[in-house]
């Protein structure tokens, strides 16, 4: 009976693991594809498809860098740095108020609030372009600044709130007693002792506007603008028979936000886990 | 003990986001409405109320009943996969010992899920590509020529290898939530059953399903609303070609309006695009107010 048992465990053991190797070489293979095709000559790259580079140079990073890439890079830098501060303030800023000032009408406001994760970007898309035309903003960094905020500000604030409502409320009439004002309360006190949600919903912001296409492809539309999601497919058109420069543009876009994930993995799934948990 | 001006001040917390979102979310919301019921040349400026004959339009138009099609087959096979596939996994990922390879396995399978929609699209692009693609490479390696084909270049498979490289793309996400999810299970449970003597495939089906329901629902939920907004692969891919085969709504609704200048139409589209996540939406409200959840 025992060794039945065990037998039976070897085999499933042997299956389950070919499984989630096969699945690792699924994931990783087309990946290792694409960064070997970036250092490929165009020749190369349709005679054999498969073969490692002949020589390993980094021609087609340079020219992928100088025929755009390096705008797009510093254009997404520069969204993504201003939406994650702006959109994980002003939700923290709200999460404040909605779990520890007695605001009138709370219920409506955090329907409102939260009831914003609802509605699909798409919804609003025509009417905005109307809006941002009207108000000068078309084609320009503001637009995605302002697009990525407004459209985030009910997910951030959704997970900070949840967050915020376990931290207890003794703290802040400590605080008060002690002569604090309810602003230095939320900046000296409350928002360091959220600083792990506050940190994953950083990544996730920054996963969010680093990647996001709709808005980006529909709102800008020159070089100066425009953010890498939509560069790459300007870089594709233009140059499209040049496939090793794509490669190249598509690998520099990927490793900033591969490698943010590798450093902030704890915090990320940690920051998971408190705010969908709940 | 509150003051009226207090009170007042109070709204202070909440005026940027409710501000932000009531220009830029709520009130466009509005418009559309509006503007689905005129037609609309953006270049001449003109605008003409029609009521309804969009809506019309829309009953009438084949390529909107396929794009709506092509969302709900999005739907049906993402659940399958990125919902009921990425729980399989995660429970045989946490059933591993090793803290080392859970971990890796986690990331590994997480990374696409971080190039963005676009690298990973492009990317199948090029997999997909007849001339130099790695599918019909290898089918070529292991003796399966007759196999290889245009697979983004025709109708019969364009769709379906769009939603194939999506499942690439997001298995990785959904499963690292489903592992979050299985280790908040407490480990006595599991091990209670074990002494029972109820083996792993039942474990599974008895303890970590049912402790990590509500993940689930959430997870539906969300893969089902994403899919009736998916955009950005389909641009990337075919733009909706070939022959308009893999139109989804959100394509149809940016061609109709900034390729072929008909915002009515495209608000109309936008409409429906609102009324189906709408529905998602109230039904994860229900859900989750029956469950007594935080929300």
């Amino acid at each position: 009976m025992v060794t039945r048992l065990n037998f039976l465990g070897v085999i499933g053991k042997i299956f389950i693991w070919t499984f989630l190797l096969g699945l690792v070489v699924i994931v990783v293979y087309p990946l290792l594809w694409m960064i070997l095709n970036g250092f490929k000559e165009n020749a190369e790259l349709f005679d054999n498809p498969l073969a490692f580079p002949l020589d390993w140079s980094w021609a087609n990073y340079a020219k992928a860098w100088n025929r755009g890439v390096s705008n797009y890079l510093m254009t997404s830098v520069l969204v993504t740095v201003t939406s994650t501060i702006a959109t994980v303030f002003i939700s923290a800023w709200a999460a404040y108020g909605l779990t520890r000032v007695n605001i009138p009408f709370n219920r409506t406001v955090v329907t409102l609030i939260l009831g914003g994760l609802m509605l699909a970007p798409a919804v609003a898309l025509v009417p905005l372009v109307k809006m941002f035309q009207t108000l000068g903003l078309y084609n320009t960094f503001w637009a995605l600044l302002i697009l990525y905020t407004a459209f985030r500000i009910p997910f951030t604030t959704f997970l900070i709130r949840a967050y915020m409502i376990d931290l207890p409320r003794e703290i802040d009439e400590a605080a008060e007693v002690d002569g604090s004002s309810r602003w230095s309360t939320f900046w000296r006190i409350i928002l360091p002792m959220c600083k792990p949600i506050i940190v994953s919903t950083v990544i996730l912001h920054i996963l969010f506007s680093w990647n996001e296409y709709l808005f980006a492809m529909v709102f800008t539309s020159g070089t100066g603008v425009q953010t890498l999601p939509v560069g790459l497919t300007s870089l594709m058109s233009k140059h499209g028979t040049d496939y090793p420069v794509v490669f190249a543009g598509m690998v520099i876009a990927a490793i900033p936000v591969v490698l943010l994930f590798f450093f902030g993995q704890r915090y990320f799934i940690k920051g998971l886990a408190d705010g969908i948990g709940k | 003990m509150q003051t009226a001006r207090n009170k007042a001040w109070s709204f202070t917390w909440a005026i940027p986001a409710l501000a932000l979102l009531g220009a830029f979310v709520y009130l466009p919301l509005v418009q559309n409405f509006g503007f689905s019921m005129v037609e609309w040349d953006i270049y001449s400026g003109s605008q003409e109320f029609i009521g309804l004959e969009n809506y019309r339009k829309l009953v009438d138009d084949p390529i909107f009943w396929s794009a709506l099609g092509n969302n709900l087959l999005y739907s049906v096979i993402s659940v399958v996969f990125q919902v009921f596939g990425a729980l399989v996994l995660a429970a045989l990922i946490e059933s591993i010992r090793s803290d080392r390879w859970r971990r890796a396995l986690r990331a590994i399978y997480f990374v696409p899920s971080a190039i963005s929609l676009t690298v990973a699209g492009l990317l199948f692009y090029f997999i997909y590509e007849p001339n130099l693609g790695l599918i019909n490479f290898l089918l070529d390696v292991i003796g399966l020529e007759g196999w290889a084909q245009p697979w983004l270049g025709q109708e019969s498979t364009a769709m379906l290898g769009i939603i194939a490289m999506s499942q690439w793309q997001g298995f990785g996400y959904s499963t690292l939530l489903f592992a979050v999810a299985i280790q908040r299970i407490p480990s006595e449970l599991h091990e209670a059953a074990s002494i029972d003597g109820v083996g792993p495939g039942r474990r599974f089906f008895m303890v970590t399903m049912p402790l990590v329901r509500e993940m689930t629902g959430l997870m539906m939920i969300v893969t089902i609303s994403g899919a009736f907004q998916v955009f950005n692969e389909v641009m990337v891919m075919t733009s909706g070609g070939p022959n308009n085969s893999t139109q989804v709504l959100v394509t149809w609704l940016y061609r109709s309006g900034f390729v072929s200048n008909d915002f009515g139409y495209a608000a109309a589209i936008a409409m429906v695009i609102f009324l189906v996540t709408l529905v998602i939406g109230l039904v994860q409200l229900w859900i989750t107010h029956k469950r007594k959840v935080e929300w």
